[in-house]
């Protein structure tokens, strides 16, 4: 839901003439105020993913990495020393790729019928999809984990792979369709009228208008698999992901090498969210000066 | 195939695929747990459906504590997140101009770093020796050998945190959809900026405020990372509880009669929203 919202630019609405109106100190008082308490609710937002990557440069002796011993460049040089540490996070990222792939091409299709068509149960659906975002994970994964026991089903990689496709569905879904709600109909049925089949339209009009809103939608998905502990702890079985190795480290102290390693997944997002933006950009522009010409 | 025959089929076609992975992977579990918990039996021997409803009343009469707690720290979290997001989204979408975007992305940055570790960090920040504990002590707000880490505070802190963010988005979302006109045009009427605010904005605000609030109390109820990295047993939600049951004690009935106890009264909660402002209006205001 988040990426949407920096892919997807918010139209700016014309500033309101200024005005004088009684109380205007009190305003600016009131504005300040709110500026400073703003400051400080993402300050608290901010702090703990701070010390995260504060902590990744501690030169702490042994796991302990609770206080500051000084700085440090050694847990960067050999971030993947700990074998199990690096199974963990190249099986959460194989679990991520894997589902996102499957839960954007059955969300995105889930969308387009939600969106496009006027059928019978779609207000059901449309309720159902949303479901699972509306219903707490341990719920979620502690259900999964009763069918699998009642199934004699081994949990293991791909459990893991089933859970995190069936909880990012709803999230591609509900991404997606915000981003075809607001397109232009008309295009696709001027296609249409110009004697392209549905198909063609499909691929050379409505995909790639939709497409920023799957690259965020698969981005959401992604996030939501590598981050994800309460449903994988329950599907996980014997496998270790990044999440579980984490929780699981929680009791003889997390190795610093495990915040070298969100640092970099969270400067890899920033760096990918980068450049989903400057491509819009470049798209829209392009986009422009074609309508101009 | 005729083509209205094939209109009517499409949609169903293309929702097929998706819609049978949630019917088997989470419809059909939600059914499969309800019959698990009515099951008697025990671990070595297995489970058997005896339609034993006992097994819902034991499990909540046994963890009323637990339960009460989970809905006291989530109500909790939900206002302070509530409180702490409203100001914020409102300075976002009205007074932050060429900062919008960077304030937005902020809000989302935690999301990119792991949660479990992120609630590791309060746990550093929260931690005996550190400052935040003796900046506590000094005002007198916990006694000389007070601490904050293993306390209910700490766990609704760790949960205000986590969840701020599902707040905070879909108030700016609403703030942000208000025709500013109304609010100029209350003010034109002579109403003071206060009264405008609460007669006009508030309102205008309400399915922001009702979905932010669904969305971080539902998760927060389910919640046990907090409980169980910033608390101790004594601050055990029922995640806990339905966690240990589920896979150390493999009493495998109470934790579904639990974990089915806890759907059934948030969906129930859901229902009563759905109704009141419509589907649609709760999950566009959650994008």
């Amino acid at each position: 839901m988040a990426v949407t919202e920096t892919s997807t630019p918010t139209p700016t609405r014309p500033a309101a003439a200024p005005r004088k109106a009684p109380g205007r100190g009190a305003g600016r008082a009131v504005d300040w105020a709110l500026g400073i308490w703003s400051v400080l609710a993402l300050a608290y937002l901010f702090i703990p993913v701070f010390i995260v990557v504060l902590f990744s440069f501690n030169d702490n002796q042994g796991r302990f990495n609770f206080t500051w011993q000084g700085f440090t460049l050694r847990h960067w040089q050999h971030p993947f020393a700990d074998p199990d540490l690096a199974k963990a996070l190249t099986t959460s990222l194989e679990i991520a790729l894997i589902a996102t792939a499957i839960s954007v091409a059955l969300g995105t299709f889930m969308a387009m019928a939600l969106v496009r068509y006027r059928f019978r149960g779609r207000t059901t659906v449309d309720f159902f999809v949303f479901m699972p975002l509306s219903s707490p994970e341990v719920v979620l994964g502690a259900a999964l984990l009763g069918l699998f026991l009642t199934l004699n089903v081994n949990t293991g990689f791909v459990t893991i792979v089933i859970a995190h496709v069936m909880f990012c569905v709803s999230y591609v879904v509900v991404t997606v369709k915000a981003r075809l709600e607001g397109m232009d109909r008309h295009i696709e049925e001027a296609a249409m009228d110009l004697g392209a089949t549905e198909w063609t339209t499909f691929r050379k009009i409505t995909l790639p208008m939709i497409a920023p809103g799957i690259a965020a939608a698969a981005m959401l998905a992604a996030a939501l698999s590598i981050d994800d502990y309460v449903i994988t702890s329950f599907n996980a079985g014997q496998t270790q992901t990044f999440p579980l190795y984490i929780f699981g480290a929680t009791r003889q102290g997390v190795p610093a090498e495990v915040n070298v390693l969100a640092t970099m997944l969270l400067v890899a997002v920033l760096v990918l969210m980068g450049l989903n933006v400057i491509v819009q950009r470049r798209l829209s522009k392009r986009d422009r000066a074609r309508t101009a010409a | 195939m005729s083509l209205n025959a094939r209109r009517r089929l499409l949609p169903w076609l293309f929702l097929g695929p998706g819609l049978l992975w949630l019917l088997i992977f989470f419809l059909y579990p939600l059914v499969n747990q309800a019959a698990v918990s009515l099951m008697t039996g025990d671990p070595e021997h297995g489970y058997t459906l005896t339609w034993a409803f006992h097994n819902y009343t034991d499990a909540i009469s046994n963890y009323k504590e637990q339960f009460g707690r989970s809905i006291v720290y989530a109500g909790v979290a939900t206002i302070l997140c509530l409180v702490i997001s409203f100001p914020l989204a409102y300075f976002t979408a009205y007074k932050a101009g060429r900062f919008k975007s960077l304030i937005l992305l902020l809000i989302i940055l935690p999301f990119f770093m792991s949660y479990v570790l992120r609630t590791v960090a309060w746990q550093l920040i929260l931690s005996d020796d550190g400052w935040v504990v003796g900046v506590f002590q000094t005002l007198g707000l916990i006694d000389e050998n007070g601490r904050l880490l293993a306390t209910s505070t700490a766990v609704i802190a760790g949960i205000t945190y986590n969840f701020l963010p599902f707040m905070a988005l879909p108030l700016y979302v609403s703030l942000e959809k208000i025709d500013r006109r109304y609010i100029e045009a209350a003010t034109d009427l002579y109403a003071s900026r206060t009264t405008a605010f609460r007669k006009v904005t508030v309102p205008l605000a309400l399915p922001g405020i009702f979905a932010g609030s669904l969305l971080t109390f539902i998760p927060a109820c389910g919640d046990f990372i907090n409980a169980a990295l910033l608390g101790t047993p004594r601050q055990y939600m029922i995640g806990n509880v339905i966690q240990s049951k589920f896979l150390n004690i493999l009493d495998y009935p109470t934790a579904a009669a639990l974990s089915f106890t806890l759907m059934v009264f948030i969906l129930i909660g859901i229902f009563l929203y759905a109704r009141a402002l419509g589907t649609r209006n709760l999950t566009e205001a959650a994008i």
